[in-house]
């Protein structure tokens, strides 16, 4: 496993946090001074024992030496990477030294954090594009309105010539193309009218930066996805938590939000919280025997792990709901287990051979790729559901829960990614685009 | 006047109304016919010279017509002018593919119609004759 440059500006942040000198440092791992220098100014890569021996020295969980905040900066490179790629710029200005992005993310943070920056932007935009010009493409109210005006300039286009180019005219013709020019004048103008007030009605939020289910994202992430007021007795309605939620820009981010609290307030009902974290304390994070317990759904269960108030020191735990169509309808990441921004996720989750499998329960460990390989325990389930009734249409949801994995490794552990365009694992059996990332 | 009929299938009434005046004056009989669901057994009653076929109609689509007259052996040679208020090449490569003889978009100008009509018919009468 490769260890990282940024590695080593973080053992020397807290070597210097801890007051102790380089060269005592040096000195009880058994190397030098100056080899040290090098690894602190992220020179050299440092391999995992010496770093496990550096972090024993100043008595640090390794793991804190080689994780960094970071994370989000690197995929924001590589996607900067890809999409010169896609259009062809890399290949014109020379590919950028891929394998060197951890030296310029440690030398240069600034002007990394700015072109992740940049990066993040140029996604939004194209968002936006894309989804005015699938508007422009796709609704129906915009067609019929083109078709409408189409056909009233026609109508007044041809009827107009007829006047002005027929010298002998008969009168009653004259009449009827006068009259035909008043109508079509009127249609197009009432056409117009309802366009423009169709047009005024778009709400700026609704073609703005981000999606609803990301300004649902932002909102829950910044109460910790935790929404104490639902554990009252008689919670507030819906619209009262969300109101004047900055996040919330746009109608459907506000409806998205809506739904959300009403399946989390059902979820606090049919699982009180005391009782369930007495049980969890008591069982351990078992979502089908916590289901038992509550004789509660598993869906309810699985939801309401990942949004409980974060006890001090606890790692937070991850979800990931999909309907049938693969697509993420909630995310709650955690560090070290990357969500991608957009399009599809890995194919490996466990989550998606959940979907394949309705109703069979799939626990496994994963080994997620990143800067650092990491593993998570995660537990993915399939359900259908009928909500327009026996002959409505089944739907099905799946959802993954993320959490700490068990200290040992296991045979049958399974190697994922994010998505295919930022994973670095080149011999993947899942892999549907190639990487942007050379490492094997 | 002989010989110069066309089925004009429309079911915009003042556009069929302006093309049908054009029409007449320029020597061509000229029927009307705005539900498309009619327009294939009129075709066929009344054998014109040529049809205009409007691509989007209540009832069966211009393409759908257009389908069914390519289908038939005594009508698969008849001369088709299709129109459409969609003037995208997605339509012009539809209407070309179900067999139209010529396309032409909205709005148009008058003359254009004529001309491509009478362009059409020829084309088609050199072909027979050849």
């Amino acid at each position: 496993m490769a260890r990282s440059a940024l590695t080593g500006t973080r053992i020397r942040e807290r070597r210097t946090a801890l007051r102790i000198k380089q060269a005592d440092l040096a000195r009880s791992v058994g190397i030098s001074p100056a080899y040290l220098n090098l690894i602190e100014h992220n020179r050299r890569r440092v391999g995992d024992e010496l770093l496990g021996q550096i972090a024993g020295a100043m008595a640090v969980d390794p793991v804190a030496l080689s994780e960094g905040a970071e994370g989000a900066l690197f995929d924001g490179l590589r996607e900067a990477v890809a999409g010169a790629e896609a259009e062809g710029g890399a290949h014109m200005a020379g590919m950028p030294e891929l394998e060197r992005i951890e030296e310029f993310v440690g030398r240069f943070p600034g002007w990394a954090a700015i072109l992740a920056g940049r990066q993040a932007r140029v996604n939004a935009l194209e968002r936006v594009v894309e989804s005015y010009s699938e508007r422009m493409a796709q609704d129906p109210f915009l067609l019929a309105s083109l078709h409408e005006v189409l056909s009233a300039v026609t109508s007044l286009r041809s009827t107009a010539a007829i006047l002005v180019e027929t010298d002998d005219i008969e009168p009653i013709w004259r009449a009827r193309f006068l009259r035909t020019i008043q109508e079509e004048s009127l249609r197009l103008s009432e056409t117009a009218e309802a366009l423009v007030g169709y047009l005024d009605d778009l709400e700026e939020a609704e073609t703005g930066l981000s999606s609803p289910l990301e300004q649902v994202e932002a909102w829950l992430s910044a109460r910790n996805w935790h929404l104490e007021e639902l554990e009252e007795a008689t919670p507030p309605p819906p619209e009262a938590l969300i109101a004047g939620v900055a996040e919330l820009a746009s109608s459907a981010a506000r409806k998205l939000a809506i739904a959300h609290i009403e399946r989390a307030q059902a979820d606090a009902r049919a699982l009180p919280l005391e009782a369930f974290r007495d049980a969890v304390a008591e069982l351990g994070m078992d979502p089908a025997l916590l289901a038992t317990r509550f004789g509660a759904p598993l869906g309810a269960v699985f939801r309401r792990l990942a949004t409980l108030p974060l006890a001090e020191g606890a790692q937070p735990v991850g979800l990931v709901i999909c309907d049938g169509s693969g697509a993420l309808t909630f995310r709650r990441g955690v560090p070290g287990f990357a969500l991608p921004r957009f399009g599809a996720a890995c194919p490996l989750w466990p989550l998606y051979e959940a979907l394949a499998r309705p109703m069979q329960p799939v626990r496994k460990v994963v080994d997620m790729a990143g800067r650092l390989p990491e593993r998570f325990l995660t537990y993915a389930i399939c359900q259908p559901s009928q909500p327009g009734g026996f002959d409505g249409p089944v739907l099905m949801e799946a959802m993954m829960l993320i959490l700490p994995p068990p200290p040992e490794r296991a045979p049958g552990e399974r190697a994922i990614g994010s998505s295919c365009r930022i994973c670095p694992r080149g011999e993947c059996a899942g892999r549907r685009e190639p990487s942007i990332l050379s490492e094997a | 006047m002989s010989g110069k009929h066309v089925l004009l299938v429309e079911d915009e009434p003042h556009i069929a109304e302006a093309i049908r005046f054009i029409l007449t004056r320029a020597g061509w009989k000229v029927s009307l016919e705005a539900d498309g669901a009619q327009a294939y057994a009129r075709i066929g009653s009344e054998r014109p010279d040529a049809v205009i076929l409007d691509l989007m109609l209540p009832g069966s689509s211009g393409l759908d017509i257009l389908t069914s007259l390519r289908g038939d052996a005594t009508l698969a040679e008849l001369p088709v002018l299709m129109l459409s208020a969609r003037g995208q090449v997605r339509d012009r490569d539809a209407a070309t593919r179900a067999g139209a003889t010529a396309f032409l978009a909205k709005p148009f100008a008058n003359g254009d119609v004529l001309a491509m009509l009478d362009e059409i018919v020829t084309r088609a009468k050199e072909q027979r004759s050849a």
